[in-house]
């Protein structure tokens, strides 16, 4: 008896550090919700072509994708953002070496209600707007209401873009009303014609009104040619570099002719 | 009893067996808690050593991911605070005058068609109220009053209220229906009309089981988290109105948790968040267990 129970335990011991691993045929993906539909429409596609590689994908967060990267929960995690100087060093400290590899371009939106006659905003005007120093929409040329200020949660990857394309490092007043996700961000704007929020151009939908933002129109050719000033590139890391299945998977994301033709459908920017 | 035959010894065996399973099970949840309340003060100290517990507690400013971070979770007691409170101020008189109805005034048909009523606004997923609440009652509050945002103090206060009155009103009914029948036939016989028993004798006599109701009904409103993250709009900002947004403590914590880094101190941070989320309930907790042991009615002589 005891025997074999301390056989089962050793299997047990040696089942969870082979998890670690990446299985033959199995890979896992974990990370930033942005990326998620990326990954999903990738991998469906992936699978159908490769019956025999099982890819099972869960969003959470970039900060909870990386965390897992670091634990060796992961073979990939996806990332809104570039991976911070921390992680690296607690990254290395468990010896897996982080490897980025740039998977699409997300290209950041201000929207508003559609009963809004506002067109153009400018950077300034953003700024302005997000620190609490405009608060009327007349100031802008609108019509005489409150500006109602939507933002994301201070951790979310969309929201360290905004802040740092948009606010210039300046902190975004404690009256904006913070949303968890891009999804909310859409519902709560549709339902508020004062409101202004921001969302990735894969969450844009009719019921919510896209601003130009110094008169240029956020869209795929306008974050490619750089003149887009709120865009950043999204992001697959793996653990040292790849290999196997995961090193098919990850070529097989940014070939322009497989992957990148699903990163459009999914409503993101291809890299090419 | 004291020899015991064969067939004693081991039904006497099998009673203590039993004692103690019972015993490891009630341990189980204990320690469950205790493993709970452990985990959370590890984790949750750590940010002690960057910011102090007055600065903590007091501050003003609530920026995790700002180089260099604001850790002041001021305006996060404070919205949990506020909502708690006004959410009490709607829930409580209803909870009660539900729970009165009920055990006093209601006919046997009526009673069989809103207790169960009651009941399943308690089994409604928080999910489901605070989705009701983002998309209907947040734009119906806008329109009406023509306010800002329907997202606010108000609307959060509203939800929660739907989630206490059914623990208020459930718990305060069975201290009202336990009052014993004595009292009432005794203040009936004395010449005091229905009303003036209910309010003078079965009221005070209840008053103990009906203050622990109310008081587990606002640690639920202060603990719920699903709500508050979906409506209450999550402004991270001391509220100066009744429609201002505001960021309460669990929604800070659920929005947060999954985008900060793995023990850095925002995570720090969030897990202190839940200490004093934590001390809050378990102090709610301890008075309401304190009420029910200092007041308790025992038989119809201690009024």
């Amino acid at each position: 008896m005891k025997i074999k129970g301390i056989a089962i335990m050793a299997f047990l011991v040696a089942g969870l550090f082979a998890a670690n691993m990446a299985w033959a045929g199995k890979i896992v993906i974990k990370g930033s919700t942005t990326v998620l539909p990326i990954a999903q429409k990738v991998a469906e596609a992936y699978m159908k072509q490769n019956p025999d590689i099982k890819i099972s994908i869960s969003g959470g967060g970039s900060g909870n994708g990386i965390k897992a990267l670091i634990d060796g929960s992961t073979d990939i995690a996806d990332s809104s953002r570039f991976i911070k100087g921390k992680e690296i060093k607690l990254a290395l400290k468990k010896g897996a070496y982080p490897v980025p590899f740039a998977v699409a371009y997300d290209c950041i939106v201000p929207v508003v209600h559609p009963s809004n006659s506002i067109v153009n905003i400018t950077m300034a005007q953003l700024k302005d707007i997000y620190m609490g120093k405009i608060k009327n929409w007349k100031e802008l040329g609108g019509p005489d209401r409150p500006v109602v200020v939507i933002s994301r949660d201070t951790s979310s990857g969309t929201y360290e873009v905004w802040s740092k394309k948009v606010m210039a490092k300046k902190r975004v007043y404690p009256g904006a009303l913070l949303q968890a996700s891009n999804g909310t961000i859409v519902q709560t704007v549709s339902k508020n014609k004062n409101a202004i929020g921001y969302i990735g151009i894969g969450y844009m939908n009719k019921d919510v009104k896209p601003l130009m933002v110094n008169r240029i129109v956020g869209s795929a050719a306008t974050t490619l040619n750089g003149t887009y000033p709120i865009s950043r590139p999204l992001f697959m890391f793996t653990p040292g570099w790849p290999k196997g299945d995961v090193l098919n998977f990850i070529n097989f994301v940014i070939n322009p002719n497989k992957g990148q033709k699903y990163v459009a459908e999914a409503g993101f920017v291809p890299l090419y | 009893m004291e020899k015991g035959s064969k067939k004693g010894k081991s039904r006497r065996g099998r009673e203590r067996a039993i004692r103690f399973v019972f015993f490891g099970v009630a341990l189980a949840s204990i320690a469950t808690l205790g493993l709970i309340a452990l985990f959370l003060f590890v984790e949750g100290l750590p940010i002690l050593g960057k910011v102090s517990v007055t600065d903590f507690v007091f501050g003003k400013f609530w920026y995790p991911t700002d180089e260099p971070p604001d850790f002041g979770i001021f305006p996060l007691i404070m919205g949990s605070v506020c909502v708690t409170a006004v959410s009490s101020v709607i829930s409580i008189p209803l909870g009660v005058m539900t729970a009165l109805y009920l055990a006093e005034c209601a006919s046997a048909r009526g009673r069989e068609w809103v207790k169960p009523i009651v009941e399943l606004l308690a089994s409604l997923p928080s999910v489901v109220i605070g989705f009701f609440g983002m998309v209907i009652v947040a734009p119906f509050l806008q329109e009406i009053l023509d306010i800002p945002t329907g997202l606010n103090l108000f609307n959060a206060s509203l939800m929660l209220a739907f989630m206490s009155i059914p623990t208020i009103c459930s718990l305060s009914e069975d201290a009202i229906f336990s009052v014993p029948t004595e009292l009432k036939e005794a203040s009936l016989a004395l010449g005091a009309t229905h009303w003036e028993t209910i309010a003078r004798v079965i009221l005070p006599a209840s008053i103990s089981g009906i203050s622990t109701a109310v008081i587990l009904g606002m640690s639920r409103a202060m603990g719920e988290t699903m709500v508050v993250l979906m409506v209450a709009g999550g402004a991270a900002m001391i509220p100066t109105s009744l429609f201002d947004p505001v960021r309460p403590m669990p929604a800070s914590i659920a929005a947060e948790m999954a985008e900060a880094p793995f023990q850095g101190d925002h995570y720090y941070a969030l897990f202190a968040i839940a200490i004093v989320l934590f001390l809050f309930t378990l102090a709610f907790n301890l008075v309401a267990e304190h009420i029910s042991n200092k007041y308790r009615q025992v038989g119809a002589a201690t009024l």
